[in-house]
């Protein structure tokens, strides 16, 4: 249905075209001067069509669905209706929706098959409204653009208002993401904030979000103290800076002063495609060869290693950072001013004072905000810490027990579950929530560190 | 003048005529101090360099490694009667398959007579076997009622034995294979029988909770389908947006907010993009779940960034005289930049889209809080259809306690590494042939 409705669209877009521009042609070809070429007149008619008839459909497809849904639970039995709360109206729209396709799990009661075939009913007829409503709009708008062409109709500056509009709604588009996000996350954890206090959440030292799903399930009551979360985040975001912090200054260092040209050209690449490596990749890599050699070091020391250590996680976090570290370096190394190099090395200063007493100092400012780009990074990080990371929150500081992370809990909190209205998921949002503002914080204010560097010397 | 001749006097007092004594044994040991320090540095730098390139190196090695034993398969070549009593010509999909193969392996080994035993023995050929020979009659039905001959794929425990991967010296107790077992098995490799082919069926058959027969099929499907969607939608926004704040956006307020916020967007992290995706594509419109048109949605948000950016650098690298010649000849602002700007800047443009794409083409974490996660067996047909992708379809069989997944793992992630591989090395070749220096 979708694609013969996109499929009207363009071709009535295409008739437009092809209809004023040759309206405009004809103009042309009696003598009058048309104020626009006839690709203009074309134009316009393209994007008057396409564009509403366009949104039309976005919108329809958008609200379809919903109302089906609430035509539907309109129609329930009154005794059925009654006792139904949110979720159970979910539940039953599901299965009246497997019973329409035709798949049958149980016997379902005969009201049921009739709202199954009801809405059956519903989805063509909405079907089929869409795609005579969708080319009756656009037949209209088609007229309508044809009765514009005149050789004193400004088609240029009216297509050309258009292209700005379709300009203008796309950056907006980032504006409505970021919208997105906070209301989604506000809207959810707001929610859970209604069945778990806010002091709680923050302040409290227990994680255990097993809770009973169903009425009949053995459980935990369940604790939603983020502050164990937050700790192991920290830990392994501090294993990953202090494997990725030195090593990455000082391979800037290494190949911004030091490196041959040819040895420059061959380095960044490589360093680039460690950049370029899937996070899930290197959270297999710290699986398969990273932990079980922490182990097997463990064993041989005679120390114990929890099988998904922070140690490990963290290291391979870092491996992952090294190359974003060591290209913000690079850049503020590059960036500031030969002057000062030159100065430096003319007072005498080796090239290793030169860089360790002049251009480094000067470059700290740049340095600090990629640093904290890693940072957030290293705390949003999802896929490594799921697999090499544990599930547990335990409050330690121990970098070879297992800790937890809050991408840990958002991603196995939500795993294979849908409902909104328990606590276990909505928690996710929650942790959700605070990472983004943890994550929004850091970047705001490494980017402004970076702007205010780069204003400092250009 | 001279406080400057006292100072330069002060540390080398045997200094001749204003000059500095280059044999002063002092002066020399500060300098080989000083010299020392910096070969210091240098080695230390040089030695982060090369702690990354190990790294690197040793990430390669481990995956080829373990993933290079599963692009072959182990198959076992077994003379099949497709007996038209069992597969019924005029219902060719409803044939019992697994008793002609039992037939068949059994065959192999006329002097086992114990029930319990000749399952034992039917277990050598994998459990997924019956769908390829039924697949084979499908395509062919004038095979049922003949004899032929067939390589099918051995079960995981024997291909795993086949390709050396399980130590024959453990004790018996400690291995998933008795000894008589692999006696057996031997006795087949003696006879010719065994043989590892080339394993298709890792880039043809969707997933499948036997290994030997488990593949990438849906998870390339899926992750194209995303792909498309990402591209459709996240290419002409990312451009349309660029163009206008670069070319045409008054500066104020509003415009300034854009652009902070599409820069903070970059760095939002993906996780966090799986939650708008569940909670407003899935939560609030109730688009269907795993499907990869929802999944490419979210992977055209976290897209946008990237190509806004990128299609940003690329107009400025235009130099503003092109637009001054375009205006002077009385062009209109957008006749600018769609007809001159763009046009010269899309190489760029188009190299930036696919360095996106690739990282899109990578991103797990988002894909698995919309569902795309979920065990599924068939390949979808459209962007709407449930699916797996690549990165989720590791992240299953990395998940999966089976041994062969191990290997399949890591080939699964040669696999992605390849496509990345080849995505950036069109990027590479799109910006040095179009290439142009102003």
């Amino acid at each position: 249905m979708l694609a013969s409705a996109l499929v009207v669209i363009l071709i009535a877009s295409a008739l437009g075209y092809w209809w004023n521009r040759r309206a405009a042609q004809a103009l042309l070809e009696a003598g009058c001067h048309p104020h626009s070429t006839p690709r203009y007149h074309g134009l316009y008619a393209f994007l008057l069509v396409a564009v509403p008839s366009f949104l039309f459909l976005v919108f329809w497809l958008a609200f379809e669905g919903p109302i089906i849904d609430a035509v539907i639970l309109a129609q329930l039995p009154d005794e059925v209706a009654r006792q139904l709360d949110e979720n159970g109206r979910r539940l039953l729209l599901s299965e009246i929706d497997a019973l329409a396709v035709g798949r049958v799990f149980k016997e379902a009661e005969p009201w049921k098959h009739a709202l199954a075939a009801e809405r059956q009913r519903l989805e063509i007829l909405a079907d089929r409204a869409l795609l005579g409503l969708v080319t009756l709009l656009a037949g209209a708008i088609l007229l309508h653009a044809r009765r514009r062409v005149s050789a004193a109709f400004r088609a240029r500056q009216r297509a050309e208002r258009i292209v700005s509009g379709i300009m203008i709604a796309s950056a907006l588009v980032a504006i409505l993401t970021t919208l997105g996000i906070v209301a989604s996350l506000m809207a959810e954890a707001l929610r859970f904030f209604h069945k778990v206090p806010v002091a709680e959440f923050l302040f409290g030292l227990r994680w255990e979000p097993q809770i009973a799903i169903r009425a009949d399930q053995v459980a935990g009551q369940g604790a939603f103290g983020w502050i164990p979360v937050l700790v192991g985040t920290l830990l392994i975001t501090v294993i990953a800076l202090v494997v990725a912090v030195p090593v990455g200054l000082l391979s800037a260092i290494y190949l911004n002063e030091f490196a041959s040209p040819r040895f420059r050209r061959l380095a960044k690449p490589v360093l680039e495609i460690l950049a370029g490596v899937p996070t899930i990749v290197y959270g297999f890599f710290a699986v398969l060869t990273v932990a079980p050699a922490l182990r097997a070091a463990g064993v041989a020391l005679g120390i114990p290693v929890s099988p998904n250590t922070a140690l490990a996680a963290g290291s391979v976090m870092g491996i992952m950072l090294i190359p974003f570290i060591s290209s913000f370096a690079d850049d503020a190394l590059s960036a500031v001013p030969r002057t000062l190099r030159d100065g430096s090395l003319a007072l005498g200063a080796t090239r290793g004072e030169t860089m360790l007493k002049v251009l480094f100092p000067s470059a700290i400012p740049g340095i600090v905000g990629g640093v904290l780009l890693a940072v957030s990074r290293a705390i949003g990080e999802t896929m490594i810490v799921v697999m090499a990371a544990g599930i547990i929150a335990k409050l330690t500081f121990n970098p070879l027990d297992s800790v937890t992370t809050v991408t840990v809990q958002i991603v196995t909190l939500l795993i294979g579950d849908t409902e909104f209205d328990n606590p276990k998921t909505l928690a996710a949002f929650a942790l959700g929530l605070m990472l983004f503002l943890i994550t929004l914080g850091i970047n705001v204010v490494a980017l402004k560190v970076v702007r205010r560097y780069r204003e400092l010397y250009d | 003048m001279n406080e400057i001749r006292e100072d330069a006097a002060a540390p080398a007092p045997r200094a001749g005529r204003g000059g500095v004594d280059w044999h002063d044994p002092v002066l020399k040991a500060r300098l080989a101090i000083r010299k020392r320090r910096e070969r210091r540095l240098r080695l230390f730098g040089l030695l982060a360099v090369v702690f990354a390139f190990a790294m690197l190196g040793i990430l390669v090695a481990s995956l080829v490694r373990t993933g290079a034993p599963a692009f072959t398969q182990t198959h076992v070549t077994l003379r099949v009667h497709l007996d038209p009593k069992r597969i019924p010509p005029d219902n060719i999909n409803r044939g019992n398959y697994r008793a002609v193969i039992k037939q068949a392996v059994l065959a192999l080994f006329p002097e086992v007579k114990n029930r319990r035993k000749q399952r034992e023995i039917v277990k050598i050929v994998s459990k997924g076997a019956p769908w390829i020979l039924r697949d084979m009659v499908a395509a062919n039905p004038d095979l049922v009622g003949r004899t032929i001959t067939v390589d099918l794929p051995v079960s995981d425990p024997f291909d795993q034995l086949y390709k050396g991967l399980i130590d024959r010296s453990t004790p018996e107790a400690h291995r998933r294979l008795k000894d008589e077992a692999i006696s057996r098995f031997d006795s087949l490799v003696a006879r010719g029988l065994v043989r590892a082919k080339f394993n298709t069926y890792l880039f043809t058959n969707p997933d499948s909770r036997f290994p030997e027969i488990a593949g990438l099929g849906g998870a390339i499907m899926g992750s194209f389908y995303a792909l498309l969607t990402c591209f459709v939608l996240s290419f002409p926004i990312g451009i349309a947006a660029a163009i206008w704040l670069e070319e045409f956006a008054p500066r104020n307020r509003l415009t300034d907010f854009v652009e902070i916020n599409i820069n903070n967007l970059a760095a939002v992290p993906s996780v966090v993009f799986g939650l708008l995706g569940l909670a407003v594509f899935l939560g609030w419109f109730d688009l269907p779940r795993s499907a990869p048109f929802v999944g490419g949605m979210v992977l055209a948000l976290m897209t946008l960034p990237t190509i806004i950016i990128a299609t940003r650098t690329a107009l400025k690298a235009v130099p503003p005289s092109i637009r001054e010649a375009a205006l002077g000849l009385g062009a209109s602002r957008q006749q600018v930049v769609f007809d001159h700007v763009l046009p010269l800047a899309m190489p760029g443009i188009l190299t930036g889209t696919i360095i996106g794409l690739a990282q899109a083409l990578g991103e797990t974490a988002p894909l698995l809080l919309i569902g795309m996660n979920a065990f599924i067996t068939a390949i979808p047909d459209s962007p709407f259809a449930a699916a797996t992708a690549l990165p989720t379809q590791i992240y299953i069989w990395a998940d999966s306690p089976e041994r062969g997944f191990v290997s399949r793992t890591s080939a699964a992630i040669l696999v992605l590494l390849g496509f990345l591989v080849l995505m950036n090395a069109v990027a590479i070749w799109l910006r040095q042939r179009t290439e142009r220096r102003w």
